[in-house]
């Protein structure tokens, strides 16, 4: 490439006992939409904070726009003309949409009033431009996680950015949105904006990349034409192996009786209720968009939030819950889609986040057993192949699908008979990602039932016994395995906002 | 985040020497090297008598901030301890100079009342923050007038004095010439807590609850449950240190105490126990309330000025917190 617009020369990043990067060489040409792919910890996040002025290279020189650029804070990043939108929201919530789109400069009046007027008109056209039709006077904390990506989206959008780095932006999203912020990316792209795309999907980058550049434990692997590469290419590059089939659907395990079932579930007068069941040793897929009242139903199910009316039974029998702890008595257990603000301890260590769910196995008469603790948690660390330096390191500093895998394992330890699992594999990388589903299987085996909330369809696809649709609150259809299409599963998630 | 997923090459055992070093010695070290400086630089700093009056000193605050490090641990602040110290020395005064009982009777009654009174206000501080979701800081600064005006009502704005000779003499008392008996008491509320925290699943689920309510919650558990019972501990050491008190003043006053819950605080904090809940210990509060005296002592002995004597405290304290985020960036990298 003649033309690049940011070029990286054998750039490389040390942390205390590890390297982050190292010798990475690259060159972005303007106008392209550039791919990064890699696991976790292959070096992506490094790599951006390098250009947001988060971090500093410890060697190798970057240039963007044919000068060297050593950004040493994110505002000098802006000031060259690189936006970068982070996988972690960075919004304030008790601020408008508005405000939060152009708080780097409010519109003012005279004496530094701020012009309202202003303010709001310019952020109705950037939410237009990212499809989001909602009152900019909305304060952020009542949009849901979809749209706080979207504002964060409009907001990179409010400057007149060369360069726009989008890191996992649809992590969140649910395929219709996608489809948005892609016609968005395009649009961006036929202005001649840069972009440099991470993503986790490999089936997506196909429809917007140019390239991609796959990065495997802080080196470069490869910078590619997208075109003629397939997802097995991809995947082979990244793992340096080939994944044969990512979810190893278990044909030999056969459902048997219902292990729960729900009827005439309610949250409020509002919404309407639903039913359904799921048997011993099945896997029941609920898909749905984002908002569409997946995760609502599975947190009143699981007591998480407060019921108007319905029963709840398990083998038969109808149970009362009224808080996560009466489900837990019955067995059931949540795996939560916000794994860091509900599932861990994370400033504790593996093995007191393993524990919590039932300490009286590893205590007697109220003093805890330290030894028969760590011996439970050392299994289920082996058992589940957790990646940790040892029982007593903090969760925090573990990788995502190894946290992920820690929230299984404590529900494991407490022993469960359903399993509600909501967004397993978000933000999770391939390779953990496969233990997991593996993880799933066996529990399946065990003829526990499985309930699997994912925005991923080809995930619940290939997982699933059978799924689930809700649409606006409603459960509007159910599809056995042997009907699964996309298609379908997607216009049942739809049915209910298209109606007049 | 890739930067994290590694872990720094420090052997497993050498990172746990390291933590403790980090986490638990610090305060320790810091006040080692206090005592020695104000020994080399303070007269009279360096003698037994010295020594025995700082263990007089500490005992109250030592018992207030105990139950205080429950408290901070679960998340919550507890402001109410130094006006319900005072409602319990008027409470435990008043049971303790009824003449229709034999002294041993009327103490362990005075005894009882005051753990009760101090019980009781504690359990409405949990209570009324966790059922109606309120901020700990503000209920318990409702708590900290409520119990004020009730220790004047009981006590009918008066100081209570003529506590049986026997108690008296009892909290004079010291044992082997160097261990001051309310001094003993302190310790043996910070040994139990200690020993709470530790090992049993009650001291778990207090680290718990303090690190991440929701998950907890999600975990099957009651986080309110664990709130109440650590404000009710809270409350129950405020009727402890109000036995303490009486010992060592012999009078149960109704503006007893005042300003006590600031001073545990800062007890709590200087030992390492975060604000934010979930991290510290309640030895780090031992160590805390004997940096907070040592510190008094030896700069009223150096005769700085009772003015100047708080800024050099109060820059103290700032100077713990601002350690204390140095500390959790050393451990971070340690683990």
């Amino acid at each position: 490439m003649n033309d690049a617009i940011l070029s990286l020369e054998g750039v490389g990043k040390i942390f205390p006992g590890a390297v982050a990067l190292s010798d990475v060489s690259l060159s972005i040409a303007r106008g392209e939409t550039h791919i990064i792919l890699g696991e976790n910890g292959a070096g992506k996040s490094t790599l951006i904070k390098l250009l947001a002025g988060i971090y500093q290279p410890d060697s190798g020189r970057i240039a963007f726009n044919g000068q060297s650029y050593q950004p040493k804070t994110p505002h000098d990043a802006q000031q060259s003309g690189i936006r970068i939108v982070h996988q972690e929201l960075n919004l304030l919530p008790y601020l408008s949409i508005a405000e939060n789109l152009m708080l780097e400069s409010l519109p003012r009046r005279a004496f530094g009033i701020v012009d309202r007027k202003a303010l709001n008109s310019r952020a109705v056209a950037l939410l237009t431009e990212v499809g989001l039709d909602i009152d900019p006077r909305t304060r952020v904390e009542a949009l849901g996680v979809a749209q706080m990506q979207l504002v964060e989206i409009a907001k990179a959008l409010s400057y007149d950015s060369k360069l726009l780095v989008l890191d996992e932006p649809t992590a969140t999203l649910t395929p219709p949105e996608i489809e948005r912020l892609f016609s968005i990316i395009k649009r961006l792209k036929a202005k001649g904006v840069t972009i440099i795309y991470i993503s986790h999907r490999l089936h997506e980058v196909f429809e917007i990349g140019d390239r991609v550049t796959v990065l495997r434990n802080g080196r470069l692997v490869a910078t590619r034409d997208l075109r003629g590469l397939t997802v097995p290419d991809l995947v082979r590059m990244m793992i340096g192996r080939d994944i044969a089939d990512e979810y190893g659907f278990d044909a030999s395990i056969v459902p048997g009786k219902v292990a729960l079932s729900v009827a005439n579930l309610k949250r409020d007068a509002a919404t309407p209720d639903i039913s359904f069941a799921v048997r011993h040793g099945e896997i029941l897929g609920v898909a749905g968009l984002v908002g569409s009242g997946r995760t609502e139903a599975m947190r009143v199910l699981f007591g998480a939030d407060p019921k108007l009316d319905g029963v709840v039974e398990i083998d038969g029998k109808p149970v009362a819950i009224a808080a996560p702890k009466d489900a837990v008595r019955h067995g059931l257990s949540l795996l939560t889609e916000d794994r860091k603000g509900q599932g861990l301890l994370l400033d504790m260590p593996v093995d007191k986040n393993i524990t919590i769910t039932d300490l009286s196995k590893v205590s007697h008469n109220g003093l805890l057993n330290r030894r028969a603790e760590a011996a439970a948690a050392n299994d289920l660390v082996g058992q589940l192949r957790i990646k940790a330096s040892s029982i007593e390191q903090a969760v925090r500093n573990l990788s995502g699908g190894n946290q992920q895998k820690v929230v299984l394992a404590k529900w494991l330890f407490r022993g469960t008979s359903t399993l509600i699992l909501d967004e397993p594999t978000r933000g999770v990388d391939i390779g953990a990602r496969r233990e997991i589903y593996q993880l799933l299987w066996m529990v399946a085996a065990q003829q526990k039932g499985i309930i699997m909330v994912s925005s991923d369809l080809p995930e619940l696809m290939g997982m699933c016994h059978r799924i689930i649709v809700f649409s606006k609150n409603r459960i509007v259809g159910e599809v056995p395995r042997s009907d699964f299409d996309q298609e379908r599963i997607l216009s049942l998630a739809y049915q209910e906002y298209v109606r007049p | 985040m890739s930067e994290t997923t590694v872990s720094a090459p420090v052997s497993p055992g050498r990172a746990k020497f390291l933590r403790f070093l980090v986490r638990d010695a610090g305060v320790l070290l810091a006040l080692v090297l206090i005592t020695l400086f104000f020994s080399a630089t303070a007269p009279y700093f360096a003698s037994s008598g010295n020594a025995l009056k700082i263990f007089v000193q500490i005992a109250i605050n030592t018992v207030l901030a105990a139950g205080m490090t429950f408290v901070i641990l679960t998340g919550g602040i507890d402001l109410s301890v130094g006006s319900v110290l005072a409602l319990c020395t008027v409470v435990g005064a008043t049971v303790m100079i009824d003449e229709s009982l034999s002294p041993a009777v009327a103490i362990t009654l005075a005894l009882l009342a005051c753990m009760a009174t101090g019980a009781v206000c504690g359990f409405l501080n949990g209570w009324i923050s966790t059922r109606w979701k309120i901020p700990s800081f503000i209920v318990t600064l409702g708590m900290l007038n409520m119990a004020s005006g009730a220790a004047r009502v009981v006590s009918d704005n008066s100081t209570i004095t003529g506590l049986p000779q026997s108690f008296v003499d009892f909290g004079n008392l010291i044992i082997g010439d160097f261990l001051p008996s309310i001094f003993l008491v302190a310790v043996l509320v910070i040994a139990a807590g200690w020993f709470v925290l530790r090992f049993t699943v009650f001291g778990r689920m207090i680290f718990a609850v303090g690190t991440n309510d929701e998950a907890v919650r999600l975990s099957g558990h009651n986080p309110d449950f664990y709130k109440v019972a650590a404000f009710t501990i809270s409350g129950l050491t405020a009727g402890i240190a109000a036995m303490v008190y009486l010992l060592r003043l012999n009078i149960g006053s109704p503006i007893a105490g005042v300003g006590y819950e600031l001073n545990a605080i800062a007890a709590v904090i200087i030992g390492g126990t975060s604000l934010s809940g979930g991290k510290g210990s309640i030895i780090g509060t031992l160590v805390g309330a004997c940096i907070l005296q040592v510190l008094s002592t030896g700069l009223q002995l150096l005769g700085v000025g009772d003015n100047f004597k708080p800024i050099v405290i109060g820059l103290v304290i700032v100077l713990a917190v601002i350690l204390d985020a140095y500390r959790e960036r050393l451990l971070r990298k340690i683990r």
